[in-house]
């Protein structure tokens, strides 16, 4: 156990893991705080019609949602492939010990 | 001329769609009691659910009668405004699966304690994350019974006590028999019919405008005027708007009903796939109260809305009978009901499980109970807080309990999650520290709700708040991991730390899940 906790491979692991977990949930804050912002503070930008009735503030709320649901899409990519990939490799390692 | 509803009296097609709805999951509870004999098949069914099924069932969990009744009767009184709150409600989902889900699946058993007290002292940990968990559950259990009571009486004309001791009872009968077996299930069929019928009554709505927004909008705008499509009274006050969107983004990664969860999937990848299929439902069905809560105002209108109950709950059942007569106004009520039943049931076992697993079990037995011995106190945790639920039910009968789910969502923000996150990321976390945070988290929620204005003015009636905001996460989430991140460094706890190591082969690789 000692072996895989100091291994090289096994700290880029979990410091990858760390810099994509958080990076996404900087990233999913700014796209909602950012909202509020605009809520707050830029109400006029809201009210731009975009065609005919539909001001951009509807557009631009149904984008959070979905821009949310999209990061949950690429984090799960992600960790399915290369990060799933690579607890295997360090699972059969110990598994060799 | 106004359109006449026929809501609120006995409706044939709403008594036959419950009948069917009660029937089928009480016979689904049936096989899962034949199923349920561990406490790891009545807590966590086994570990048997996939990744999609929980997706499905955490959006059942989730998606509650007043997120369906109250945010489509939001936006038909309020228009923009009711899309700012379902958003406020679904951004919270991304932060519980990058930080939340795959390691509470790989660290923890039963309930989100089992993380917390990995590392540090069982008894003082168990006492003080169950506390956090049965304040939450209860807030939120006391609201979604006072509203059970009086949407039943609004939809089928049922006295609300009857209401209430209604869904008490089929609830108490899930869980206690079913467990989460049968919870899951009721949940995972109460998400299909949900969006299935906010589908349909979308799509019908959609159909009166020639499937144009354009022309809904357009409609809305020469109807109300067009503020009504732009932000309105909500967010008043920034401060006050990011406190609200605090509370709702990390008091959702902080919920113990949803944490809960987690455990039903066999290993951290199904548990990231649940929230990947579960955060789409959501923001799917939110879209849909959307377009819901408009047509509502388009083609029922705000008067008779606002006629029928003058908080535009039954806006979504009027547009039912409107654009599909009684039989879909029927179904969308039995709908609504079996939303409910559903809510409330998972909120019962998440609470059956910090009062059994982590104070009977882990606290009063110190970890030695019998699996017989665990099933049973869960059963018998399960039955006292159903009674519990249906007393309070009645208890808060006509009683403003609006500010409730606020104060659920702001305890689970500054206490279940500050502590969660702490233990799972920061190896210097130390018991004193957690049980430092959680108190402070929750007691400043507790005393900035009752000073702010959803109390002090809303119910006291007090001319003005003493605390400006509606929401206190702003404040009582950041205090709550300052205070748990000083006193971990004032008490060091060399043996956590030393755990810190070992504890992340589980916490990355799941070795040695349960």
């Amino acid at each position: 156990m000692k072996e895989v906790l100091s291994s090289p491979k096994f700290q880029t692991l979990i410091s990858q893991k760390n810099k994509v977990a958080f990076g996404l949930t900087f990233i999913q804050m700014l796209i909602y705080y950012g909202f509020i912002y605009f809520l707050a503070f830029k109400k006029d930008f809201l009210a731009i019609k975009i065609t005919g009735s539909i001001p951009l503030g509807i557009p631009l709320g149904i984008s959070v949602i979905i821009f949310s649901w999209l990061l949950t899409g690429v984090y799960t990519l992600w960790a399915n492939s290369v990060y799933d990939r690579l607890v295997e490799e360090i699972k059969r390692k110990i598994e060799k010990h | 001329m106004e359109m006449q509803t026929t809501l609120g009296q006995p409706n044939v097609v709403s008594i036959l769609f419950f009948f069917l709805f009660t029937l089928t999951t009480l016979y689904i509870t049936y096989l899962a009691a034949k199923r349920t004999k561990t406490a790891s098949e009545y807590y966590a069914a086994g570990r048997s659910i996939t990744g999609f099924q929980n997706g499905l069932a955490l959006a059942g969990d989730y998606m509650s009668a007043a997120s369906f009744l109250g945010i489509a009767g939001l936006v038909a009184l309020k228009g923009y405004d009711g899309l700012i709150y379902s958003i406020g409600f679904l951004v919270g989902w991304p932060i519980v699966m990058f930080l939340i889900a795959e390691q509470l699946r790989n660290l923890g058993k039963y309930t989100f304690a089992d993380v917390v007290a990995y590392r540090l002292k069982q008894k003082p940990i168990r006492i003080a994350s169950s506390f956090g968990s049965l304040a939450t559950v209860l807030l939120y259990l006391i609201a979604q019974m006072v509203g059970a009571g009086s949407l039943i009486k609004l939809l089928f004309g049922l006295p609300y006590d009857l209401a209430v001791v209604l869904v008490g009872t089929i609830m108490i009968i899930y869980v206690l028999f079913g467990g989460m077996i049968a919870t899951t299930w009721v949940q995972i069929i109460k998400a299909c019919l949900l969006l299935g019928g906010a589908t349909l009554l979308a799509i019908l709505t959609l159909v009166k405008f020639g499937f144009s927004f354009n022309e809904l909008f357009g409609f809305i705008n020469e109807k109300y005027g067009e503020k009504r499509l732009l932000p309105g009274g909500l967010v008043a006050n920034p401060w006050d708007a990011i406190s609200l969107g605090i509370a709702l983004m990390f008091g959702t990664a902080g919920l113990p009903h949803i944490l809960m969860r987690f455990y039903t999937v066999p290993d951290a990848k199904e548990a990231r796939k649940s929230v990947f299929y579960a955060t789409g439902f959501i923001g799917y069905f939110y879209i849909l109260t959307f377009i819901i809560g408009f047509g509502a105002a388009a083609i029922v209108g705000e008067n008779l809305i606002k006629s029928i109950e003058k908080g535009g709950n039954m806006a979504a059942p009027l547009l039912a009978e409107a654009v599909g007569g009684t039989i879909f106004l029927g179904f969308i009520a039995a709908v609504a009901f079996a939303t409910i039943l559903a809510v409330v049931a998972g909120l019962t076992l998440a609470g059956a499980g910090a009062l059994s697993h982590d104070l009977y079990t882990n606290v009063i037995k110190k970890g030695r109970a019998t699996e017989e011995e665990q099933v049973k106190v869960a059963r018998l945790a399960t039955l006292i807080l159903g009674i519990l639920a249906i007393f309070l039910g009645i208890a808060f009968k006509g009683q403003n309990v609006a500010f409730m789910v606020g104060l659920a969502f702001a305890i689970a923000a500054s206490a279940n999650f500050p502590s969660l996150i702490l233990s799972i990321f920061w190896k210097k976390i130390s018991t004193s520290g957690v049980v430092a945070g959680i108190l402070t988290g929750v007691t400043l929620s507790v005393v900035l709700i009752i000073l702010s204005p959803t109390v002090w003015v809303d119910i006291f009636k007090n001319p003005a708040p003493i605390f400006p905001w509606k929401n206190p996460a702003l404040i009582s989430m950041p205090a709550s991991f300052i205070m748990a991140i000083l006193v971990s460094l004032l008490t060091p706890e060399k043996e956590a730390q030393e755990k810190f190591e070992e504890e992340k082969v589980r916490t990355y690789l799941g070795v040695g899940i349960e």
